[in-house]
């Protein structure tokens, strides 16, 4: 890899008491990335974000921020939103925001005009004298989400950012965590909600019982984890005899998947079709999504290694 | 350094602009003072029964008028007692309510004597007091010119011994005199104990109500991806200790000026002091000199050691507990009720503290009190209230390097299990894995 990651982590591990939560887990994380990390509950990922964050130590193995062992200035550089979050309910949301931003070693000033300008951004501006405690829900999660870019991190670790948010703050912020991503900050994403990586992820890192069972491109992996599978969309009927060559899968009138053997390609199927002139509208290979990538993943290792439910 | 500045603010200010402190600290003087004009208006509650008596005076004792006051009025009648009765129970409205008899004093060496006293209304304390007082000054007298005593003789059989005490060994620049010391000391030391264990107990809460906040409002984890845990709880206990600081401080100008008010207000003073049990014949002169004596005591107390002591015991004790109060309060789940259990172990030790301190009031240098100077826990309470008796430099010291070593290492304990504690979501922690998380990496 030709870049200086912005997070590398090196054969991390971690233990509570008896319980290993991260065990023997690298990857790399391109500067401008977003990543994805993946598990199911209890997986192991809020103890490796505590660890990037610098709140816990590593037992053994490093992380290193643009090339750069984790000290205690890291964490200026770095945007967390937790999955358990919260505010001061006491107080005011500007005087919170810009404590929290001075805590990251911003100034008064600075942190006074950024505060405002993303308040504005959420609509949220005239309730900078409110308590917090004064706010919905969904407010108080903007505010949060704006204390979590005020200092202007270059690295975004966000720990489930849409539970419990109304479809239309979920966008918003959607779009907001975007721009920061064109902007060139990193992204890291935490969730068990396979669909929203999908969507944003780029990379991702597959994390069970505190293992890093798989990692890479979204797009490479799905690639490695097809199975030779096609959907068809078809004017008219398809050839009667089609069953006896190849296994079809979910027929409706107009469209059916296709599982070829090992032996056969795409264009085998695709010869075939031609040869018995069905009108085709669509010929396209099915890439498995990553909750099937994932679940095949794990239910690999055994059922005893599955993680819990998600 | 800069975080720790910035912990220690917002703990401040959040806290001193919040309604329930100012309401403490302005409602606390004024409850002081309305529960001390209600007891004085309790006890001055003027007697607004009126008890009219007639007096049977049969042995002749009462050599001139009986002094009346409010409500309680004498007369000597010369009616047979029977024939007064009937009176009493006849007529509506009776010129008397009681009938009391003095009989013959027979026999003028005896000790006791009976008087009688009829009526329908039950003898109260009070009147009691009034009849049997008047009754017995008044049987002095009698006994006094019956037996042919002189009375300049017998006053002379009373004494009233006042001890001086002086130092053996006086030091350059002190006086011999201690004899006001110890009524000093022991109040000074009262006041400087008691402030320890209130401060102890308000202060070391409020440490530990605000760790439990952080952690159930999910704040913390927040917080600590920003500021190292011991830098947070250490910005928490400076902080709260700058509240109750600012408070004691406001309450010492508050409490006195809201009494001189009240006294001036309601004027109960001079009332009260009226009621008040004079004590025999105190002469001017001897007042002066008790007076002069007491400033003495007050003035040889050894200031310079007492104040600069006070100070490092009272930063001492206030850290070691609103650390291990703190350390709690990270070991709180969710549910405040459940997690009680877990401040009894810091609340025992200060309560025995007390005690211990009360009892080092009438003996400061005894085996308990000397011993509980050099246990860490009850050191800041009770060394404090025995300093103004001029203990041994050699305990001072040793107290002194326990207290400060002790609070130091609370500290550093606190901090280990708070940095575990406080991200140990939903259920309170058992000392067992407090114990456990003293000893784990982070």
């Amino acid at each position: 890899m030709s870049f200086v990651p912005i997070i590398e982590v090196k054969n991390v591990r971690k233990a509570y008491g008896e319980k290993v939560a991260v065990d023997d887990v690298s990857f790399a994380m391109p500067p401008d990335a977003i990543l994805g990390m993946l598990g199911p509950n209890g997986a192991g990922k809020t103890s490796l974000i505590r660890m990037i964050t610098t709140i816990t130590a590593p037992d053994a193995g490093q992380i290193f921020f643009h090339g750069e062992p984790l000290s205690g200035y890291h964490p200026t550089q770095i945007g967390y939103l937790p999955e358990e979050r919260g505010l001061y309910k006491k107080m005011y949301v500007g005087e919170q925001l810009v404590y929290l931003a001075r805590l990251k070693g911003i100034d008064q000033a600075t942190a006074e005009s950024r505060a405002k300008e993303w308040l504005a951004k959420f609509e949220l501006e005239n309730h900078w004298t409110k308590k917090v405690e004064e706010l919905s829900k969904g407010m108080q999660q903007q505010v949060q989400f704006i204390a979590t870019v005020l200092h202007d991190p270059k690295l975004l670790i966000l720990d489930e950012p849409f539970s419990g948010l109304d479809p239309v703050n979920a966008t918003r912020m959607r779009t907001e965590i975007l721009r920061l991503h064109h902007a060139g900050t990193g992204v890291i994403f935490s969730t068990h909600r396979m669909e929203q990586v999908e969507e944003l992820c780029e990379f991702i890192v597959l994390i069970n019982h505190g293992q890093n069972i798989l990692n890479g491109k979204v797009s490479e992996i799905r690639r490695r984890f097809q199975d030779n599978r096609f959907h068809l969309e078809f004017n008219g009927s398809l050839p009667a005899g089609m069953g006896d060559y190849f296994q079809l899968l979910n027929p409706t009138p107009s469209g059916v998947d296709v599982q070829l053997s090992a032996t056969q390609t795409g264009n085998d199927l695709l010869r075939y079709l031609l040869d018995h002139n069905v009108h085709l509208i669509t010929f396209r290979e099915l890439l498995p999504s990553l909750n099937e990538v994932f679940i095949k993943q794990v239910t690999k290792l055994g059922p005893e290694a599955a993680a819990p439910a998600v | 350094m800069k975080n720790l500045w910035l912990v220690i603010q917002r703990e401040y200010i959040t806290r001193v602009r919040r309604k329930s402190f100012l309401l403490a600290t302005l409602l606390t003087p004024l409850g002081i003072a309305v529960f001390i004009v209600v007891v004085q208006f309790i006890f001055s509650y003027e007697n607004d029964e009126v008890n009219r008596i007639a007096v049977v005076d049969q042995g002749k004792v009462f050599s001139g008028p009986i002094p009346d006051e409010q409500g309680l009025y004498f007369k000597f009648v010369d009616k047979d007692i029977e024939t007064l009765k009937g009176e009493i129970r006849d007529s509506e409205d009776p010129e008397y309510g009681s009938i009391l008899v003095i009989p013959e004093v027979k026999n003028t060496r005896a000790k006791d004597f009976r008087i009688q006293y009829f009526s329908d209304e039950p003898l109260t304390l009070d009147l009691e007091m009034a009849i049997k007082g008047r009754v017995e000054k008044a049987l002095r007298n009698y006994k006094i010119t019956a037996l042919e005593l002189d009375e300049s003789l017998l006053k002379s059989l009373d004494s009233d011994v006042d001890i001086r005490s002086q130092k053996i060994t006086v030091e350059e620049g002190e006086k011999a005199d201690t004899s006001m010391a110890g009524v000093v000391g022991a109040a000074l030391g009262t006041i400087m104990g008691f402030m320890m264990y209130l401060s102890i107990f308000i202060y070391g809460m409020m440490v530990m109500r605000s760790v439990m906040e952080e952690k159930m409002n999910r704040i913390v984890e927040v917080v600590i991806s920003s500021v190292r845990p011991t830098t947070l709880l250490l910005g928490k206990i400076i902080g709260v200790g700058a509240v109750g600081l600012t408070q004691v401080l406001a309450w010492m100008v508050l409490i006195p000026a809201v009494i001189f008010l009240a006294t001036l207000v309601f004027g109960f003073d001079a009332d009260a002091a009226q009621q008040m049990p004079q004590s025999p014949e105190m002469d001017p002169e001897e007042m002066q000199s008790m007076v002069e004596r007491v400033m003495a005591g007050v003035a040889e107390m050894n200031w310079w050691v007492i104040l600069p002591c006070f100070i490092i015991y009272f930063l001492g004790g206030y850290f070691m507990y609103a650390a291990l109060f703190a350390a709690v309060g990270s070991a709180m789940g969710d549910d405040l009720g459940e997690g009680q259990s877990l401040t009894l172990p810091i609340t025992i030790p200060v309560i025995l503290a007390l005690y211990i301190m009360m009892a080092a009031m009438q003996a400061p240098n005894s085996s308990l009190a000397v011993t509980s100077s050099f246990i860490p826990l009850f050191a800041p309470i009770v060394m404090p209230a025995r300093l103004p008796f001029g203990p041994p430099a050699w305990q001072i010291i040793l107290s002194l390097l326990v207290v400060i070593g002790f609070a130091a290492a609370m500290v550093w304990l606190a901090a280990r299990i708070y940095r575990v504690g406080i991200l140990n979501y939903g259920k309170k922690s058992s000392f067992k894995d407090m114990s456990r998380w003293l000893f784990s990496k982070y």
